[in-house]
């Protein structure tokens, strides 16, 4: 037990170890990423032998989270938001099995979309899933939340979602720890069918689900996270949830809010509490970060909903991170304004590395386009998405993990040639494999690009699952040899890579083109720790 | 005593690191800290800003509110003052006058100097030069760090022993090129103003 400065995403990440937690099941996603790193780094994770490595996507961590759960351990699966898409149906079905081991689910949202393509809010999943949902308002929260969590989930029999934003993952904060509990023992379910969702088992299973969720309402009723602070004013009761309070506070110094305060950090929402702030205020303000979800559900789709304050009337922007001021304006506090930024700066906004490879393929890339016409690039998310600002302008898609395949196809089925895909081998082998197998499955004309960069590099430099593998991989999946061709991205190769692309661009078939140089970013790394294993073997 | 202070710069200039000493001298003294910082795409060259409070309170918001920051310590002259709204009318803004230029619009040096001195309370300083000085290149982010030191209501003599807690791991030749730098950015703070010369 000691006190610790940890990120939001390390709180969590410490709670899981000090819970008990056998294994984490991660692929990296900014604002979620410093979970899963942070167990790898961690001693007592690596002598309790702690699973830590990463997994090929969202979907394959909850299912194999899921697994480690079967087997009675404490497993935690981690993600940011739009992972819980790729995951959904792992996770909608892990509440219809139940778990037997405590099962966390922590996802980190990205209101404002710091870096995510939007800034949906996982607890409408929680609610969907019909399954408890913890929302931590700070670092120590999100400690104790974790580390309780694991029993939660035993206690009901269903997995536990973990709910935060990037505020509150980014954010640093001096956290105490509580004694280390020992790991669960191997132990099968009870009931052998359990996992099998076969209907007639599903029907039993998801009427389960149903009969419980009004002890969990009570449990949400009780619970700690839920907390009602009286005030004297009743002309106004507010409900803060997760790190809302804190910003709610912070325009209370000296915790002297006159108004009711409801702090909610569990859900379901706990009907009582809320009932009480609604008949004893006269109007509630409802300050949440993320999308409407509580006030949503308090205005109901009757209710004129004046009573009602939130981001449904205009009291807070309807889009966007919630922050101290906003929270100021809807208390009509005065709000300061600093100085004005002058004219004269200018935007900067994220660019690819000097010296980073992707330059090197969109260089050749849009070169060999020149003679093919405009539009006709589809990009996935990575690092390599920044192409599609100035000064290369060189693609045209960034929607899902592994959709520029899948685009490029359909394109392509509407007659558009050549019709090209980019994408990172660590984006590849998440979500992209399945839809190169449609295209080698109709040998539709499409070029795909893996960019090989030996890493996810946009996250930080985590180990991507297709290092060493990806020309089998394509070959397997049945792309012909001979259209499987590998570059490597310099500025001396340049016209070498423009040769390749125009041979491939008019093939009428699949071809696979492998640009292969490693990031820039941990090529220095990679070579320090090769150097270290041959003064190790000599 | 509060400090409520906004770190700017642009990825991989090393403002985290700055944070992380902060917070560890901040530590030492027992004050209670946030410290909000940007991970992810932006660390790509772009913006980046990390907002940092230390308080002898709990301290209730991660982001510091407009107008109530008491520093801006920028490690690039034009993030420094990407950030004012949140500066408050008696806060200084300390910022190194080297620009990072990875932008075709990059401003002209003299009318983004002479905004700068427009702030009622400010310091500029050639942190690289000093850096250099020093023999010290790459720690232009701790003479930023030493230089804002007057201002931060934390004894000197902690934020050296939050390098050393930082960088020890990397070896004594780093703790001390840093150590140098940042002891480089406070003389020249004090000798150049009338505040902090305790």
């Amino acid at each position: 037990m000691e006190k610790l400065l940890l990120l939001g995403a390390e709180a969590i990440a410490q709670g899981a170890i000090d819970g008990g937690m056998s294994g984490v099941y991660a692929y990296p996603g900014t604002p979620s990423t410093e979970i899963t790193e942070y167990v790898q780094n961690s001693k007592t994770a690596k002598e309790k032998n702690i699973h830590r490595n990463w997994s090929a996507n969202e979907k394959t961590a909850v299912e194999a989270a899921l697994g480690m759960s079967y087997a009675g351990k404490r497993a935690m699966a981690c993600m940011k938001h739009v992972g819980l898409n790729v995951a959904a149906d792992a996770f909608i079905n892990s509440a219809i099995t139940g778990v037997n081991g405590g099962l966390i689910v922590a996802v980190a949202d990205d209101p404002s979309m710091h870096s995510s393509q939007n800034e949906q809010d996982s607890r409408f999943f929680g609610k969907f899933a019909m399954i408890p949902i913890l929302e931590p308002s700070n670092q120590q929260e999100a400690y104790n939340m974790t580390y309780e969590g694991f029993e939660l989930s035993e206690k009901f029999k269903v997995p536990v979602l973990i709910r935060f934003t990037t505020r509150l993952s980014h954010s640093r904060s001096g956290v105490q720890t509580k004694k280390v509990k020992n790991q669960n023992e191997l132990k099968y379910p009870d009931d052998p069918l359990q996992y099998v969702l076969l209907p007639f088992n599903a029907r039993k299973r998801y009427n389960g689900l149903l009969g419980i969720q009004a002890s969990m309402q009570e449990e949400a009723e009780k619970s700690k996270y839920n907390f009602y602070y009286d005030g004297k004013d009743k002309s106004l009761g507010i409900i803060a949830c997760g790190i809302a309070y804190n910003y709610l506070m912070e325009n209370y110094q000296n915790l002297d809010c006159p108004y009711p305060i409801l702090k909610l950090g569990q859900y379901p929402i706990p009907y009582s509490k809320v009932e009480r702030l609604v008949n004893e205020c006269e109007h509630i303000l409802v300050l949440e970060d993320g999308y409407p979800f509580v006030e949503e559900q308090l205005r109901g789709f009757l209710s004129k909903g004046t009573k009602i304050k939130g981001r449904l009337d205009g009291t807070i922007p309807r889009a966007g991170e919630l922050n101290p001021d906003h929270v100021a304006k809807a208390l009509n506090k005065d709000v300061k304004q600093g100085f004005a930024v002058p004219k004269i700066v200018a935007n900067r906004p994220p660019e690819l590395c000097a010296g980073c490879a992707h330059r090197d393929v969109y260089n050749a890339l849009n070169e060999t386009m020149k003679e093919f016409g405009k539009q006709k690039v589809f990009s996935d998310i990575g690092c390599y998405t920044l192409g599609a600002l100035p000064p290369w302008n060189a693609i045209h898609s960034c929607v899902d993990m592994g959709a520029s395949i899948t685009m490029a196809k359909g394109a392509a089925d509407a007659g558009v040639r050549p019709s090209v895909a980019v994408i990172g081998d660590s984006t590849f082998t998440h979500s992209g494999m399945t839809a190169l197998l449609d295209c080698v499955y109709e040998n539709t004309p499409v070029t795909v690009i893996i960019a090989d960069n030996a890493t996810t590099a946009m996250t930080g430099g985590q180990a991507s699952h297709a290092t060493g593998r990806l020309e089998e991989i394509c070959i397997g999946l049945g792309v012909k040899p001979e259209h499987v061709r590998v570059l490597t991205p310099l500025p001396k190769h340049h016209e070498e890579m423009v040769k390749v692309l125009r041979e491939e661009l008019v093939f009428d078939g699949v071809s696979v083109i492998i640009p292969r140089r490693e990031c820039i970013q941990t090529a220095p790394k990679s070579r320090k720790e090769a150097k270290v294993k041959v003064e190790e073997v000599t | 005593m509060k400090s409520d202070i906004i770190l700017s710069g642009v990825g991989g200039q090393g403002i985290l690191s700055i944070a992380a000493v902060v917070g560890m001298a901040a530590l030492e003294n027992n004050l209670y800290l946030k410290q909000a910082e940007v991970h992810g795409m932006s660390q790509r060259g772009g913006a980046v800003q990390s907002h940092l409070r230390i308080s002898e309170k709990e301290i209730a918001s991660d982001l510091i509110p407009h107008g109530k920051a008491d520093l801006i310590i920028s490690v690039e002259p034009m993030e420094s003052l990407r950030y004012l709204p949140w500066l408050s009318e008696t806060g200084w803004l300390v910022t190194n006058t080297t620009p990072f230029v990875n932008i075709p619009d990059y401003p002209d040096m003299k009318a983004l100097l002479s905004e700068i001195e427009n702030m009622p309370h400010h310091i500029v300083i050639n942190a690289d030069e000093i850096a250099r000085q020093v023999k010290s290149p790459r720690s232009s982010n701790m003479v930023m760090l030493g230089a804002a030191s007057p201002f931060l209501n934390l004894p000197y003599e902690s934020l050296e022993k939050g390098i050393n807690k930082i960088f020890g791991r990397k070896g004594e030749k780093i703790v001390k090129l840093n150590i140098d730098a940042l002891k480089a950015g406070r003389e020249y703070a004090v000798e150049h103003t009338q505040v902090g010369s305790e």
